[in-house]
């Protein structure tokens, strides 16, 4: 049985004589027919000729085009003179308009050229309809028992379904093939974590700070050493460990579990603290400085809104509320953990200034939980 | 063969017009004649709501030429740089490379910042018409059989269209995305068992470290882009191949598609589509200023802004995020955090779903027939009211992403707020399921309604019982009580006296200015036009073939 690739055909499709003798119209409309596409409405939109309406719709098409091209060389012009360089408020502000110019300029050379080819589909190009057959018949009968056959019997020839022995280590040898590139990609990419979420550049160090019995003073952003006169009552202050050598590829700044908020109570303001951490403040009886992760334990944000009034501290990414006094204990949003307090403590350093240190690392790891937290 | 069959000339063998001689050339090389023809003559169906699929798909075209631009530019770097360059604030400020060199494209290249905000522009309007599209997909059926794996691969390039997004906002380093890869290392490390060896993985060690841009952007310009490459040609070639689905109408059968043939008509107009959403964006990129970079600074984990939003597309993921209650699982020494079901689970649950939806609703409708004509959506009130669900649910999500934004605007609590979502995310969706199946009934019925006692004129007549009767005027013919004989066929019902083309919509607008009138023989021309073609059921209204309904009504009222 033989077919042809337009099984659309019509059996009535024009010889090539024929069609040499149509016009380009009509052996286009037959060569639309032989492929099962009817047109059945098709109308000259001006069927007479140089009509004013004709001509009128043609300008507008036109015009739509020049404006286009003016537009485009409008872009050019603009491109190349008007400033561009940004300049500091107080000085001239004109390089303001090169985006927008650009961008009208841009727009106009591209609405124009589209509008123009969507009028000039509409207006000019004869309207039409026409129905094309989806031939979405399901295959014959006789296709589908021959391609099956071909199936079956090409399976049966590679013998597969009665060699077991082929069929298992074929298996492997695939599951193999597949591995590989997976063990190789994932094998270079494997990074240990180790206990690197468990411990902060917080974590004594004897060797770096010898004169606070390997204690790390708390700085500020700038390495300076932070004490008890820098914040007034009520105050807060991001600090970080003040470890200037890298660690696992971060110092005390860069690190993304340093940051932690060393805030200075109100005075009678009491934290309730949680069991074991009622001494991590300073004083250790009743404190006036505590210092909390910064990291949020939900999703890892800086949770640094601090609302003095209701010493409540706030994370922007998901309004996770943490109350300081009661040891920063999540009391709305979706964080479980309190963040972590940093036992701190003061010592007097060689030049006579005060300065706060961390007396060890974080109790429990910093930031969002994970699996292997407990 | 066919292809020899073809006309290349009026005359003899020898093509005389150069498209005849191009076509030969081609047809001498690649024997293509015929297949040539029926791509041009393929037919397309027109609705304006086909039109959202286009705008995916120009997007996606001109996020590749924007894209492609900004790579000459960009530097995919975390070394660490001092910035001295033009936008004199930042200064002597230490940043990342690639942070640097976003900045060089906004400040220091001519024209840079404008493809820059073309590039974002089109981005949020890929993602959003693929939704939308999406949306019309579901609400017409047109995912029905044959179409069930378009369907698939649909949504695989809404969810890679919304990675390629997450992706692509991160590579600028700014302090906005860095907040945001660091909810991403958090997400990651929320995963059961293997979250940790996952985040270090894909992160080269602890957050931020030092690779993730440079691994970002390899999947931003190569494998994310390729892969939605490939699948957007799968999708159109199975577009192709199945033909378009088309609105009933009358003549319009599951077994034809109606329309205008490729060439010319609809590449002229698809062209001009293309240019048009063009223009769009670049209006957008040029006025509108989007993701200002040098105003949030480069990325440090210390600091983040408040109001921080992710681009519109991740916003229901962030108000999912926000909504979720701080529900923790701790056992056996380990730990599974709130993160985990609002961010991995829920995702999944919802891809999963919208996968299997055409699965199911062919099961539960016990439909195994293919379908080419679109359904209104009245006419599929459970599935309509199912995808009203799922909006209303997608949209509590998505104002949840704002909510602190909404708070702040119309001074709520922003606590109040949260609660509000939390309520509205499991109440909401089945007021709007029972919502929108009353509506779908109710339409269904109006319909009913006006093909059996046709359309209200809005003419009284008082009767000498001096009872009031409104004038109906039947679509079609009716019987002798005056009921019409019209069925209903999945197709729009006219709902006022203007629809059936007597006083078209469009005329009160043209007859705003001058007086509306049609020239005698073009408006005879017309008439034959559609008395030819049969195609107004208002011309056969006009004609007086049907009794007038004032008969008829008191036909059925003596009755």
């Amino acid at each position: 049985m033989t077919r042809s690739i337009d099984h659309g055909a019509d059996p009535n499709t024009p010889t090539a004589d024929e069609l040499r003798k149509m016009t380009p119209e009509e052996a286009m409309i037959a060569g639309a027919e032989s492929q099962g596409v009817r047109i059945v409405h098709r109308r000259d939109r001006f069927p007479i000729r140089g009509t004013k309406a004709e001509k009128r719709a043609e300008r507008a098409v036109a015009a739509c085009f020049l404006i286009a091209a003016l537009a485009g060389v409008g872009f050019i012009v603009a491109f190349i003179a008007l400033p561009w360089k940004w300049h500091l408020p107080g000085t001239p502000q004109n390089f303001r308009v090169y985006t927008p110019a650009l961008g009208g300029l841009m727009a106009a050379l591209l609405l124009f050229m589209g509008v123009g080819l969507v009028l000039w589909a509409k207006w000019l190009i004869p309207e039409e309809e026409a129905i094309q057959d989806r031939h979405d018949e399901e295959s014959s009968a006789e296709e589908k028992l021959m391609t099956e056959a071909t199936l079956v019997s090409g399976l049966a020839d590679t013998g597969l379904p009665r060699r077991g022995v082929i069929m298992t280590s074929l298996l492997l040898a695939g599951g193999a093939l597949a591995t590989v590139p997976l063990v190789a990609l994932v094998g270079g990419m494997l990074k240990k974590p180790g206990d690197q979420l468990l411990h902060t550049l917080f974590e004594p160090n004897k060797e770096l700070f010898p004169e606070t019995d390997g204690r790390v003073p708390l700085v500020l952003q700038d390495w300076r050493q932070i004490g008890p006169n820098d914040l007034d009552p009520g105050g807060i202050a991001t600090v970080f460990p003040g470890v200037r050598e890298e660690v696992n590829g971060y110092n005390g700044l860069t690190s993304a579990s340093s940051p932690t908020l060393l805030i200075r109570l109100r005075p009678g303001q009491e934290v309730r603290s949680r069991k074991g951490q009622a001494e991590y403040g300073w004083p250790k009886k009743s404190p006036e400085y505590v210092a909390y992760s910064k990291i949020c334990t939900h999703a890892g944000c800086p949770a640094s809104l601090y609302e003095q009034q209701t010493s409540r501290l706030l994370c922007p990414c998901h309004q996770s509320q943490f109350e300081v006094l009661l040891d920063a204990k999540p009391v709305f949003g979706p964080a479980t953990r309190s963040l972590p307090k940093l036992p701190i403590d003061l010592v007097t350093g060689t030049d006579g200034n005060q300065y706060f240190v961390a007396r060890s690392d974080y109790q429990e790891p910093i930031g969002p939980g994970f699996w292997e937290r407990r | 063969m066919t292809a020899t069959r073809v006309p290349p000339a009026r005359r003899g063998d020898k093509p005389r017009t150069p498209q005849g001689k191009a076509a030969k050339w081609v047809d001498d090389r690649l024997n293509i004649a015929g297949p040539m023809r029926a791509q041009l003559n393929k037919v397309f169906p027109d609705h304006w709501s086909f039109m959202m699929g286009e705008i995916a798909l120009y997007s996606f075209i001109i996020l590749l030429l924007t894209g492609t631009y900004l790579t000459f530019f960009f530097d995919p770097s975390m070394a660490e740089v001092t910035y001295h360059g033009t936008y004199v604030p930042m200064d002597g400020i230490r940043m990342s490379q690639a942070y640097k060199t976003t900045l060089d494209i906004s400040f220091d290249v001519r024209g840079g910042l404008i493809i820059r905000q073309i590039h974002h522009w089109a981005a949020l309007l890929f993602v959003a018409a693929m939704l939308i599209h999406m949306c019309r997909v579901f609400f017409t059926g047109a995912f029905r059989k044959p179409r069930e794996l378009n369907w698939l691969i649909g949504l695989t390039l809404i969810l890679l269209g919304i990675i390629e997004g997450f992706v692509g906002y991160s590579l600028p380093d700014d302090l906005l995305s860095g907040t945001g890869l660091r909810i991403a290392d958090a997400i990651v490390l929320s995963i059961p068992v293997i979250g940790t060896w996952l985040a270090f993985l894909i992160f080269g060690g602890n957050f931020p470290g030092e690779v993730i841009i440079g691994r970002f952007y390899i999947a931003h310009v190569l494998l994310i882009p390729g892969i939605l490459l490939a699948l957007i040609g799968a999708h159109l070639a199975l577009l192709v191949r199945q033909k378009h689905t088309q609105f009933a109408a009358p003549g319009r059968t599951e077994s034809t598609v109606s329309g205008e043939r490729i060439f010319p008509t609809y590449a002229a107009k698809a062209g001009g589509f293309f240019f048009i959403v063009f223009a769009a964006l670049a209006a957008l990129g040029g006025f509108a200023q989007i993701n200002p970079v040098w105003l949030f600074g480069p990325y440090e984990p210390r600091s983040v802004s408040s109001g921080s939003q992710p681009d519109w597309y991740m916003m229901f993921l962030d108000g999912s995020t926000r909504l979720f209650p701080s529900w923790e699982i701790r056992l056996w020494h380990h730990t599974v955090p709130p993160l985990f079901w609002p961010t991995v689970v829920l995702p999944g649950i919802l891809t999963t779903l919208a996968a299997a939806y055409p699965f199911i609703e062919a099961k539960m409708t016990k439909d195994t027939r293919k379908h080419h004509l679109l359904q209104r959506p009245r006419d599929a009130p459970v599935r309509t009211s199912l995808g009203a669900m799922a909006l209303t649910f997608y949209m509590v999500l998505f104002l949840s992403g704002g909510n602190d934004l909404i708070a702040h605007a119309f001074d709520i609590s922003l606590n109040a707020m949260t609660w509000g979502g939390r309520i509205a995310l499991l109440v909401l969706p089945p007021i709007a399921y029972a919502f929108a199946y009353r509506v779908c009934l109710g339409l269904q019925r109006h319909d009913r309604e006006v093909l059996e006692h046709g359309l209200e004129t809005g003419i009284i007549h008082v009767l000498p019982t001096g009872e009031f009767i409104e004038v109906h005027q039947p679509l079609g013919p009716v019987d002798e009580h005056g009921h019409g004989q019209l069925t209903y066929s999945g197709t729009p019902v006219p709902k006022r006296m203007g629809q059936l083309g007597a006083i078209s919509p469009l005329r009160h607008v043209r007859g705003f200015f001058y007086p509306v009138k049609e020239k005698p023989e073009i408006q005879a021309e017309l008439d034959e036009m559609d008395g030819l073609t049969g195609r107004s059921s208002a011309a056969a209204v006009q004609g007086g073939e049907a009794p007038t309904s004032d008969e008829n009504r008191r036909h059925q009222l003596t009755d």
